[in-house]
């Protein structure tokens, strides 16, 4: 679907946004106090992973253009780095825990290092394969080195002792918090000098090389920061469920998630991800608690995905601000329509009879 | 003086040989037209000049530098800028921050300040102005037309001041209008110092704009000297019309 164009200058004004922003970070903070079931409470805490992973995955993937479909390699480093070090120091479980979340998050940058200098040498469809691949390299190994990983038995890690109502409380909040790091790291490079290098090499990558940018350095600095966020959410997870297993440590269908999530809400837009990831984020853990773990949450990621490509192939947030300059542009041209018709005395003035008008012709 | 120079350049893909041999100087501060038949190997040779292609053979030197390995952006930040056959812009980005994509900035806390600060932000604007650009600064440059994208292209290489600007047929698909007015740019730039080097088969605006003209032929130089020199020489008719005609002209 090709936009019609609109002049750009009719965007929503700054008031408008920082009070839109204001009032759903206010309703994120006041959640778990408004709905403290546990189980909404439940859906918050896996809402808030996903904000923070694909806000991390947008500054690369967003911005670059690179589909990665292979970031849960981080999710599960960020996962078994929290679980292993928890065991190794003998971290109490709870607050504590948390402590070990930079740690978790700066392994998982470092493990991007070497990956992202092998995988962005390539691009495109050869990309997002490959990902995919490296992505099951590490679900293999974490079966197969069974000292470090348990193998298929996994790693358990201790519960806090904090009570039902609590529990999920701090995990909630651990996220948001990450979580909006990770959005105003999204919005800092978006305005800086390097995002706008990463918005040119999605757009024209050569291009974007023959005019001075160092798109392979530009591209893995991307790539380190996001799987930073994606390592942190992995090591949110790991102690909120109490355990660790290859297979869903690094699981494919967590990066259709935020894939899925991306898209729909608005690919490389700051917003569009994170209102992806809140909606469809509630709405997974919905059909989890509601058809328990048969999975058909991938059937209606499926049609959502088609659905957005069909429909909406900007994505939710863009389409709405798109309808919205369209509606500015068009109550402007009225506007300047209304101002150049003559004022009512003048039309008295040269106002001529019809039976006079049709004589003088 | 020389200010750039290509020696013995030789380039083939498969079993075509797009340079032969090809040595050319192209004099500082002057605008040089580069003309020749389809397939003679111009653009090949922007290519290998700006790093896109690396030769089979030969060099290319920038003020006695060599810099046949040098990679595109190396090339750029050398103060060599290029505009392509079919333009290529940043479609999804803003006007303004196509321009600005191309203003350098060294080291990574430079490049983490928003990218609307500093002098190159006035750079930027000036840029755009002197296209007479700077009304469309905010629209996505993808609804741009076709010649304001070759506007554009102009501008974006302009805001890193090089020293040397290669454009590639940058009146192919422009209107009468629009081409006086790049064609002015180019002399306001020129005045200022910067060397042009034009692939054009626009002859008209060759003749009328360049101070120095080089014909390529088959993959390597066939003539070098004034417009109406190389206007006169047979051998050039007979490279673009053929033997036939250019006996019967």
């Amino acid at each position: 679907m090709t936009s019609a164009f609109v002049p750009a200058n009719y965007d929503l004004p700054r008031s408008v946004r920082l009070s839109a922003l204001g009032i759903a970070a206010l309703a994120l903070v006041l959640f778990p106090v408004v709905f403290p079931n546990p189980a909404v409470t439940s859906v918050g805490v896996f809402a808030m992973i996903y904000l923070l992973s694909v806000s991390g995955w947008n500054i690369f993937s967003g911005y670059s253009g690179y589909i990665a479909l292979g970031h849960a390699v981080f999710f599960g480093i960020g996962q078994y780095s929290s679980a292993l070090l928890t065991s190794h120091f003998n971290v109490p479980p709870g607050w504590d825990s948390f402590a070990l979340l930079p740690v978790a998050a700066a392994l998982a940058g470092i493990a991007a290092v070497p990956i992202g200098f092998i995988l962005l040498r390539v691009r495109k469809h050869t990309f997002i394969v490959l990902t995919i691949a490296v992505m099951f390299i590490f679900q293999l190994l974490a079966f197969n080195l069974r000292s470090w990983t348990g193998g298929s038995q996994g790693l358990q890690m201790p519960f806090p002792t904090w009570t039902g109502d609590f529990f999920n409380q701090p995990f909630y909040y651990v996220g948001l918090g990450a979580s909006a790091i990770a959005i105003a790291v999204s919005w800092w490079v978006r305005r800086s000098k390097f995002g706008l290098g990463l918005l040119a090499i999605r757009d024209d990558e050569d291009r974007a090389r023959s005019l001075g940018i160092h798109t392979t350095r530009t591209k893995l600095i991307a790539f380190v920061l996001s799987a930073v966020f994606v390592g942190a959410a992995g090591a949110i997870y790991a102690p909120f469920v109490g355990s660790v297993f290859p297979q869903f440590a690094f699981d494919p269908s967590f990066d259709l998630a935020l894939a899925v999530m991306a898209f729909t809400g608005g690919l490389g837009t700051l917003v569009g991800p994170a209102v992806g990831a809140l909606v469809i984020g509630s709405v997974q853990q919905y059909f989890l608690l509601q058809f328990g773990g048969a999975n058909t949450f991938l059937i209606v990621y499926g049609l959502l995905f088609v659905l957005i490509l069909r429909l909406l192939p900007d994505g939710v947030v863009p389409s709405i601000a798109l309808q919205w300059r369209h509606w500015v542009a068009r109550r402007e041209r009225a506007r300047a329509h209304s101002d150049l018709s003559p004022p009512p005395d003048l039309e008295t003035r040269i106002e001529v009879p019809v039976e006079q008008g049709r004589s003088a012709q | 003086m020389t200010l750039l120079a290509v020696e013995e350049i030789s380039k083939s893909y498969g079993g075509v040989q797009a340079l032969r041999g090809c040595t050319m100087n192209f004099a500082e501060g002057a605008i040089n037209g580069l003309i020749g038949p389809n397939g003679s190997g111009k653009t090949t040779l922007f290519n290998v000049i700006t790093g896109y292609e690396r030769p089979d053979a030969g060099r290319v030197l920038l003020r006695g530098k060599d810099m046949t390995q040098a990679t595109p952006d190396a090339v750029f930040g050398a103060g060599v800028g290029r505009t392509f056959q079919l333009t290529r812009i940043f479609p999804r980005l803003s006007v303004l921050e196509n321009v600005h994509v191309a203003a350098q900035r060294r080291g990574f806390v430079a490049q983490m300040r928003r990218w609307t600060t500093g002098n190159e932000h006035q750079r930027a604007l000036d840029s755009l102005e002197f296209v007479g650009l700077t009304h469309l600064a905010r629209e996505p440059a993808g609804s741009l037309s076709y010649g304001q994208q070759k506007l554009l292209e102009f501008a974006f290489i302009m805001v890193a001041a090089p020293s040397v600007m290669l454009l590639d047929e940058p009146a192919g698909g422009v209107n009468p209008t629009l081409l006086r007015h790049l064609a002015g740019r180019i002399k306001a730039l020129n005045a200022e110092g910067v060397t042009f080097i034009i692939v054009e088969h626009d002859m008209e605006f060759v003749m009328g704009l360049c101070d120095q003209v080089s014909v390529m032929h088959n993959g390597s130089a066939l003539r070098e000297g004034r417009p109406a020199e190389v206007r006169a020489d047979p051998a050039v008719l007979e490279a673009y019309l053929g033997t036939d005609m250019a006996e019967a002209d």
